[in-house]
Parts: structure tokens; C-alpha cells; sequence
């Protein structure tokens, strides 16, 4: 199997297991489920991490930078925010 | 220096943290663990890109990961949770704009080195960047929205389908362009830049009651334009995390679209809320609106046994969310059974009620879906309707109307439903509502705050 063949298999079951995983979520769980995978999708930053630290060109690296502000603030934000809002949920007992 | 096969390990370890973090946030008592798991997952997946080979200076990186930590953390915990929603579309269009930026700089390297690169390699980077753009600006503008800088009402005009189908077309062809001469970045930039003005008037033409909807696509698209760069950079965990979260966007959006009975593609392009229909209300409302005041009301809850609040965007508005929290804690306190009833769109995210109520220390399994609460309304004394309209509707029962087919709370089944509101306008869709006419129902006018303020006062002194 190819490299690309072997990305797009990942690429199409990771889809089918977000579906799996997802589908019954709680609608009390919206927003926290938004901002907690929002986060996730900053994973964006380890691309932007190898960017900033190749050295290869002055703009590369600047670009890489810029990208690690951006996607460090997604992914500490997101995940900070989250737990705020989350351990406002509680039971009536709790 | 470790072997790219234990990075890889190391990630396929990130990614599971990711699946059951993901899994966690679906249910109320495993989701601060599942939120840990997913934030863990992460950390690892930093730590061991940073001693990765290809790293030779760490300068940037940890100015960068210092800054992007501190503007984050204080952010997060700063923010106000009335504010939650533009805070969402703002983190989420940062990590759509990382994702643009990281297959620029990538792009631009092979260009330096004079890499043939592959076309997986140049279509995957016109992906990151076509979505990225969109969801960088979308997300800012849905943020400007929120926050009132932008006009909450669509804006739409004549000839606005083909702006935007144009701009769509002028993305694929640079887009060609790119994958044709992969070694001229400045074409790159240029699809940015049509990408991102994309973004802009998809989501200018959409309005306040759909931003829902709207911010879980944009939620979805963050994940897909890191997926696009894990292809480019032939990353695993890029590639798993990024499809996980388009995953879940798209289950929450059809969620959001479902409980408006509309379809994305009418949400992006039709046009509820734009061209308002001049209702001719006095025919629904005149002679038939009763208006009431919080001694009645008062009076009214004194003498029930069951108690629902149907909570809409007009209470985010007026902050009456602590003013419901005291009353029901009042009727509670009199052996009142107290529930809320809360829509899926009702706000501006998915969820939006819950996160209020949830701050006040409400309880969540007070907090009702639509399924769950809508067969007890008949048995209800009274209910109390705060800042919602559209979603209360009872014509969305009927054929022919903008909310047609919507499934609505029926608040109208109540013994008596007292509606909290400023006057008798017309919601988002542009409608009149008959149930502010319905012999059973009493229109308490007036600032949502300031009204249930009145109305647990009067409730106390009973």
C-alpha cells in the first residue's frame, strides 16, 4: 500500500470513528463537546512546532511561529475553558 | 534522539487518548475525565514532536507555545460565560489560521528546496489552505456577530449566490494553479486570501438564531483543515485528531439543523430572516392579549404543584439567568417540582442554556430535551417562558410558514404559560406567534431581568 492510500484509510475510519464515538452525545454537552474538540483540533500545532523550529528560512520560521501562537492558544484555551465550564455541571446531590 | 517508529507510537498513544477524551464529553459524569484525557493526549503529542530530528532551534517554539499559553489561560479564565459562544468561534478560527499558516510555511520550504513535491503533497495544501481561510475569517466574523460589532441580522443582497459561488471558483482555479506550479508560493497566499473573503460573506449572510448551526460547522471545519495538514506534513495523529473532531462538528451540525427541520444547505444559502414577511399582527393579537403582573403571578405559582422554565437567547440578553435560578430554588423550597425545558437551538451555540443554567448551579437533570419534557407539559401548572419565541411557536405545526416542520417546545399544553418578553416583535423567523393570543396564556411585558426580579420578590412576600 502507498503512503497516500495508507493516509486515507486512517483519514476515512478516524471519520467513522468520530461518527461512533459522538453520536450520542448529551444535549446538556453541546458547548463543552464543541470547545473540548476544538481543542483537539489544535493538534494543528505539532505541524506548526516542526515549522518554527526547522531553521530552514527566516520566513518559515516566522510563519511557524505565528502558527504556534495561534494553535497554543486554541489548544490551552480550548482545553481551560472546558474544564471551567464542565465542572459547573453537576448533579443535584453533588 | 528517538526512532521515528516511537514517535509514531507515541502518537497512535495521543490519538487513543483522543478517541476516549471525545468519548468522555459525551456523558455529563465522565466528561471533565474525558476533557483531561483529551488535553494529556495532547501534551504528550507536544513533547514528543519536540525532540523530533527535524527540530534544530527551539527558540520560537517556546516564545511561541509562552505566548499562545498565557493569551489562552487568561482568556479561558477570564471570560465571562454569557460570552462563551464568540470565545468557540474565536478559538476555533486560531487553530483553522495555524493550520493555513503551517502548510504555507511548509509549502514554501519545498520551494526552497526545490522539491518536486507530490500531488498528495500540493492538493492536501491547497485543502489546509481553502479551509483554514474559511475558517479563519468565518469564525471571526461569527465571533464580530456575537459580540455585536457586526450587524446580527443576515445580510444578504442581490447577486449574493453568485459572489460567493465565484469566489469558490476562483479558489479551485488558483488551487489548479498551485498543484500545476507547486514551486510559486505567491499563488498560495493569493488562494488564501480569495478563501478567506469566502468565509467572510458565507457566514456575513447568516443570522443571529442560525449561528448555532454555524459554529458547529466551523467547529467541523477546524478539525478538517488539521486533517488536510496532516496530510501535507504525512502526520498520523494530525490526520486522526483533525478527522475526529470534523466528525463531531458534522454530527452536531445535522443535530442543529434537525431541530430547526432545515437543511444545511438552506441554513447557508436560503433565506429565513431575511426578507421579513409583514405578518399582519393586529388580526392575531388584537383584543386577545392579556397582560399580567407579577402579583398574579406570584399568585399563580403559589397554587402549583409543577413548574417548567423554557429559557430562549432573550435570557443570555438580559442576564436573568441567576433571577430563574433564585426562583425555582423558591418554588422548590415550597415543594414545587421545577424543570427547564431547553431546545436544542435555543441561543447562539448548541448547548448555550445549559452552559448559563449550569453556571447559576442549576442542576443538569433538571435541564430537559425536547423529547423528554415535551410529553409532561400537559401536566404542568404553569410554565415560564423567558426571551424565547420562535421556539415556542405553535404555527410550526402547521404547512406553509418559515418553521414549518420545526420541532417546538408545547408549552402550549400548560395549564397557564406566562410569557417574559419586552413586547410583541416578532423572533428571528419573522412571525407572529399565536400562542402569545391563547386564552391560556398571560404576557407578563417587560426586561427579563427586572421582571423576575419583580416576580421573586412578590413570590417572597406571599
Amino acid at each position: 500500500m502507498g503512503d497516500f492510500a495508507v493516509l486515507l484509510t486512517i483519514f476515512v475510519l478516524a471519520i467513522f470513528v468520530g461518527f461512533e464515538v459522538i453520536t450520542k452525545v448529551s444535549p446538556i454537552l453541546h458547548t463543552p463537546l464543541m470547545s473540548g474538540s476544538n481543542a483537539i483540533s489544535g493538534i494543528t500545532l505539532i505541524g506548526a512546532i516542526l515549522s518554527a523550529g526547522s531553521q530552514k528560512t527566516q520566513v518559515t520560521m516566522i510563519l511557524g511561529l505565528a502558527a504556534v501562537i495561534f494553535a497554543t492558544i486554541n489548544v490551552v484555551g480550548g482545553f481551560v475553558v472546558t474544564h471551567r465550564m464542565l465542572r459547573k455541571f453537576r448533579r443535584k446531590e453533588e | 534522539m528517538i526512532s521515528p517508529a516511537i514517535v509514531n507510537l507515541i502518537y497512535l498513544l495521543s490519538a487513543t487518548l483522543f478517541i476516549m477524551g471525545l468519548k468522555g464529553l459525551s456523558h455529563p459524569k465522565s466528561a471533565v475525565r474525558g476533557n483531561l484525557l483529551g488535553a494529556i493526549g495532547m501534551f504528550l503529542a507536544v513533547i514528543v514532536t519536540l525532540v523530533d530530528k527535524q527540530i534544530i532551534t527551539y527558540d520560537l517554539i517556546i516564545i511561541g507555545i509562552l505566548t499562545g499559553s498565557i493569551i489562552g489561560t487568561v482568556f479561558a479564565l477570564t471570560i465571562k460565560m454569557t460570552a462563551m459562544p464568540q470565545m468557540v468561534g474565536l478559538f476555533n478560527g486560531l487553530g483553522g489560521g495555524a493550520s493555513l499558516l503551517v502548510a504555507g510555511a511548509v509549502l514554501l520550504e519545498a520551494a526552497l528546496l526545490q522539491k518536486g513535491p507530490g500531488l498528495q503533497f500540493t492538493i492536501a495544501t491547497c485543502a489546509s489552505g481553502l479551509i483554514g481561510a474559511v475558517t479563519l475569517t468565518g469564525s471571526f466574523i461569527a465571533f464580530g456577530k456575537l459580540q455585536g460589532l457586526v450587524t446580527e441580522k443576515p445580510v444578504r443582497y442581490k447577486g449574493e449566490q453568485i459572489v460567493k459561488v465565484l469566489l469558490l471558483l476562483a479558489s479551485i482555479y488558483v488551487s489548479v494553479l498551485i498543484v500545476l506550479n507547486p514551486h510559486i508560493t505567491m499563488y498560495y497566499w493569493i488562494l488564501t486570501g480569495i478563501a478567506g473573503l469566502l468565509g467572510i460573506f458565507l457566514v456575513l449572510a447568516i443570522g443571529g438564531a442560525d449561528m448555532p448551526i454555524v459554529i458547529a460547522l466551523l467547529n467541523s471545519y477546524s478539525g478538517l483543515a488539521a486533517a488536510a495538514t496532516g496530510f501535507v506534513l504525512s502526520n498520523y495523529v494530525l490526520i486522526i485528531a483533525g478527522s475526529l473532531v470534523g466528525a463531531s462538528g458534522i454530527i452536531l451540525t445535522k443535530i442543529m439543523c434537525k431541530a430547526m427541520n432545515r437543511s444545511l444547505a438552506n441554513v447557508l444559502f436560503g433565506g429565513v430572516g431575511a426578507v421579513l414577511e409583514k405578518a399582519d399582527e393586529s388580526d392575531i393579537y388584537e383584543g386577545k392579549i392579556t397582560s399580567t403582573s407579577a402579583e398574579e403571578v406570584a399568585m399563580l405559582l403559589e397554587s402549583s404543584r409543577k413548574v417548567a422554565f423554557v429559557p430562549g437567547y432573550g435570557m443570555a440578553v438580559a442576564h436573568a439567568q441567576g433571577m430563574v435560578r433564585a426562583l425555582s430554588e423558591e418554588l422548590e423550597k415550597n415543594g414545587v417540582e421545577v424543570s427547564f425545558g431547553i431546545h436544542p437551538v435555543a441561543g447562539r451555540m448548541p448547548g448555550h442554556m445549559n452552559v448559563l443554567l449550569a453556571e447559576e448551579n442549576v442542576p443538569y437533570d433538571k435541564l430537559l430535551e425536547l423529547d423528554i419534557i415535551n410529553p409532561r407539559f400537559k401536566d404542568m401548572d404553569v410554565v415560564i417562558v423567558l426571551g424565547a419565541n420562535d421556539v415556542v411557536n405553535p404555527v410550526a405545526r402547521k404547512e406553509n410558514n418559515p418553521i414549518s416542520g420545526m420541532p417546538i417546545l408545547n408549552v402550549d399544553q400548560a395549564g397557564t404559560v406566562i410569557v417574559i418578553k419586552r413586547s410583541l416583535s416578532p423572533g428571528f423567523a419573522g412571525i407572529s406567534n399565536p400562542l402569545f393570543a391563547a386564552d391560556n396564556t398571560l404576557m407578563f411585558f417587560g426586561d427579563g431581568r427586572a421582571k423576575m426580579e419583580e416576580l421573586v420578590k412578590a413570590y417572597k412576600e406571599l
